[in-house]
């Protein structure tokens, strides 16, 4: 949140002494609210006065680093509570936890799950971002063989969780390299934990029993020299949590509340898949920087990465299928073909409704930056020639033995010019979607 | 340290909207809510979102077969297939779909599918939604009499839209039933309907809007955010926006890719996935296909809502 001119004024001296070059106090206060002269005009400013301007340019939730190279997380830095006001901009770390009382055959083989959990969509890699290491069992040995294991298997971020701040010493020294988050489990431990991420410079997750717990210990940890912090809220209900994380994000952002302007960590808790699944995603829509799931079945995680990859969409930018064709059902030479834009969903739309109508069908997407048919013609994107451009550029002209192409009924206008420009026969499909499966039945070559 | 947090503390209200009658002990109220969804120490949300469960008045005929076994045969007889929501499933809220009678699915006549809804009601004793075919013609045929022959039953019909509204409008004033009203992801027309519907006489805080679906990685955040836009509008004080939400979550997680041919768990998951999101952004009702994935979801409501 920016300082007004006002709120500037109040922390300079008000002696308008001009030494600043400015006739008053509140003149240099708001050439500085616009950002025109810097701070060092005014000679008698306070120290107070310089740090409380100095912090105010900073964003309201910090952004906090984990891990290093190809497994580099950010997180925080957000700036609304809702996404439609601008966008969010660092999608939810999605981690899994690992608890080390488990022997070494099934760690091994719990790091491979969660390195196993990568696939690819819309063009996007999604997968597994982080491993959290728990230190359930309570033994040094068992937690750095389990860091150990984690390490050498798979080169995720990790995430050390334990109350000891010994074993979580030894334990960096494993993984140092990868930047870990340290989490501290216990209240009673934060002063060494603290300590611990000063000196290693290393991100620190804070476990607190509530909002006002984190306010306090965050506080502490920024006068122990550490920066970057995540809070882990413990609370009764899943509801609480997500009131408190909004008031969290809230106070952040409408009042730059500093102690609570750092990223969130949630753990889930309900034992049950399907409601840790529930409970994973509404904390992620609910400004959880890190969610850590227990399960790492893919059909679980799959679902929820894409939740992540929706919320997360800049809502400025629509989504965009490939420009390219697409074969619906069993398609022959003598198919037919329909054109329509890359906009996802107008994709979708018009894929599902191919699909209902059992004609099997080549659907030709043209790229017109992800607009709407309506809107892409009236921007000039979906016109005579880029029509024409996708249908020699794709390889349609090989897949079929006919030249009949089927377009939306919104644009019935292009007929003539596309007739010219590409050599196919134009047929005017319906306007809408909902009107294809009797359209296609009654196509024929 | 003593916080002073920043409680927001709205005008306005989202309308309370009751279906199924009101002697009934089965009757439901939606909506009511004066904040975002489960933030309890800002606002009340006197009702919880309710999932109502999607069948049928004909055997499914384009549903994947990981969906349609989980009913098993009773999907060949509609009263028998809600009859085993509610007594199997404890569906509280049943939306039939009047498919049959579709002008491309065989065009049923109009009193074969009233003869099934009434069936329905005589074995199912909770509140019903009725969907048209989803074909205007059609529908300005058949839904002036289905929703004559379900007079008194107070039930929510749909779909209005912008372009066709007056209909069913009408005929939803004169027998006592609730209304959708549907647009297609754009809050003004979103207004527009419940402006145009209510111009009729129609009482606005009867109307139940439906802001379009969309599944999961397939623009669900476009439907998230509208339904956001609307809410935080409705709590400031504009009342044509004022209105509960119902999202179709079944019908379009299971007619994605993901849903249909990756094993039933991620179809389930899939549709659970849509409806918590959903439900996140303000969803009153939440129409669902997969009894696993509605069990799933009502687990979840509960325990949101402090019930588990």
């Amino acid at each position: 949140m920016a300082f007004s001119g006002l709120d500037i004024y109040k922390l300079l001296p008000k002696t308008n002494c001009k030494d600043c070059g400015f006739a008053t106090c509140l003149a240099m206060a708001i050439a500085l609210a616009q950002k025109k002269i810097s701070l060092e005009k005014c000679p008698h400013i306070s120290a107070e006065a310089k740090e409380a301007l100095a912090s105010a340019s900073e964003p309201p939730i910090k952004l906090v680093t984990i891990g290093a190279g190809n497994s580099k997380l950010e997180i925080g830095n957000e700036t609304v509570m809702y996404r439609h006001e601008q966008k969010f901009y660092h999608p939810t770390v999605i981690g899994f936890l690992i608890e080390d009382s488990m022997d070494e055959e099934s760690l091994g083989k719990a790091v491979a799950g969660i390195k196993a959990l990568k696939f690819e969509r819309v063009g996007q890699q999604i997968g597994a971002d982080l491993i959290c290491i728990k230190n359930s069992s309570g033994y040094r040995n068992k937690f750095l063989t389990a860091v150990r294991i984690a390490e050498a298997m798979s080169d995720l971020a990790i995430a050390l969780y334990s109350s000891d701040d010994q074993s979580t010493l030894e334990a960096i020294e494993i993984c140092k390299e990868r930047r870990p988050l340290i989490i501290c489990g216990e209240e009673k431990s934060q002063e060494a934990f603290i300590k611990l991420a000063a000196e290693n410079n290393l991100p620190l997750g804070l476990t607190c029993a509530g909002i006002e717990e984190a306010a306090l210990a965050t506080a502490k940890a920024k006068a122990g020299g550490v920066n970057e912090i995540v809070i882990n809220l413990q609370e009764a209900t899943p509801s609480k949590r997500i009131q408190d994380y909004t008031y969290m994000r809230r106070l952040a952002l409408k009042k730059n509340f500093r102690p609570l302007g750092y990223p969130i960590i949630a753990f889930t808790e309900n034992p049950d898949p399907g409601l840790e699944l529930a409970e994973a995603v509404s904390y992620m829509a609910k400004y959880a920087g890190i969610v850590i799931m227990k399960n790492t079945d893919k059909e679980y995680v799959y679902p929820l990465l894409v939740a992540r990859q929706d919320l997360f969409q800049d809502p400025q930018k629509p989504a965009q299928v490939e420009p390219k064709v697409y074969e619906i059902g069993k398609v022959t030479k003598d198919s037919p073909v329909l054109i329509t834009t890359n906009f996802s969903i107008t994709y979708f739309t018009v894929a599902s409704e191919v699909e209902s109508s059992k004609v099997p069908s080549y659907i030709v997407c043209c790229d017109a930056e992800g607009m709407s048919v309506l809107t892409a013609w009236a921007a000039d994107k979906f016109t005579a020639g880029t029509i024409t451009d996708i249908l020699k550029r794709c390889g349609i002209e090989k897949m079929v033995s006919h030249r009949k192409l089927i377009i939306p009924g919104y644009v019935a206008v292009l007929s003539g010019k596309l007739e010219e420009a590409s050599g196919w026969t134009v047929s005017v499909g319906p306007r809408e979607a909902s009107g294809i499966i009797n359209y296609l039945k009654n196509w024929n070559t | 340290m003593p916080i002073e947090l920043i409680r927001e503390k709205y005008a306005g209200a989202i309308n309370t909207v009751e279906i199924g009658k009101s002697s009934s002990p089965n009757a439901l109220k939606i909506g009511g809510q004066t904040g975002l969804p489960f933030l309890f120490d800002e606002g009340k949300m006197p009702n919880a979102p309710i999932i109502a469960y999607e069948i049928l008045d004909c055997p499914p005929d384009d549903w994947p077969e990981n969906l349609k076994e989980s009913y098993g045969r009773v999907v060949k007889n509609p009263a028998k297939w809600a009859k085993a929501c509610v007594d199997n499933f404890g569906a509280q809220l049943l939306c039939v779909r009047l498919e049959s009678m579709h002008p491309d699915k065989g065009r049923r006549n109009v009193e074969a599918s009233i003869a099934t809804l009434k069936a329905i009601l005589s074995l199912s004793a909770v509140p019903m939604i009725v969907l048209g075919t989803g074909d205007d013609e059609r529908d300005n045929e058949i839904m002036p009499r289905v929703s004559q022959a379900l007079k008194g039953e107070n039930c929510l019909l749909g779909v209005a839209t912008q372009n066709n509204y007056k209909t069913l409008a009408a005929t939803c004033l004169a027998d006592g039933h609730s209304i959708i009203a549907d647009s297609p992801i754009d809050i003004n027309i979103a207004k527009q309907v419940n402006i145009l519907i209510s111009d009729m006489g129609y009482d606005a805080k009867r109307i139940v809007m439906h802001p379009t679906t969309t599944s999961l990685g397939y623009g669900m955040e476009y439907v998230y955010s509208i339904m956001e836009r609307g809410r935080l509008a409705a709590f400031i004080g504009d009342r044509m926006l004022a209105m509960p939400f119902i999202v179709f979550v079944g019908d379009e997680a299971w007619k994605t890719k993901e849903a249909k041919e990756f094993g039933k768990v991620q179809g389930i998951n899939w549709e659970i996935t849509t409806a918590v999101s959903l439900i996140q952004a303000g969803a009153d009702i939440i129409v669902m296909r997969h009894p696993d994935a509605a069990k799933s979801v009502k687990r979840y409501i509960d325990w949101m809502m402090g019930k588990q």
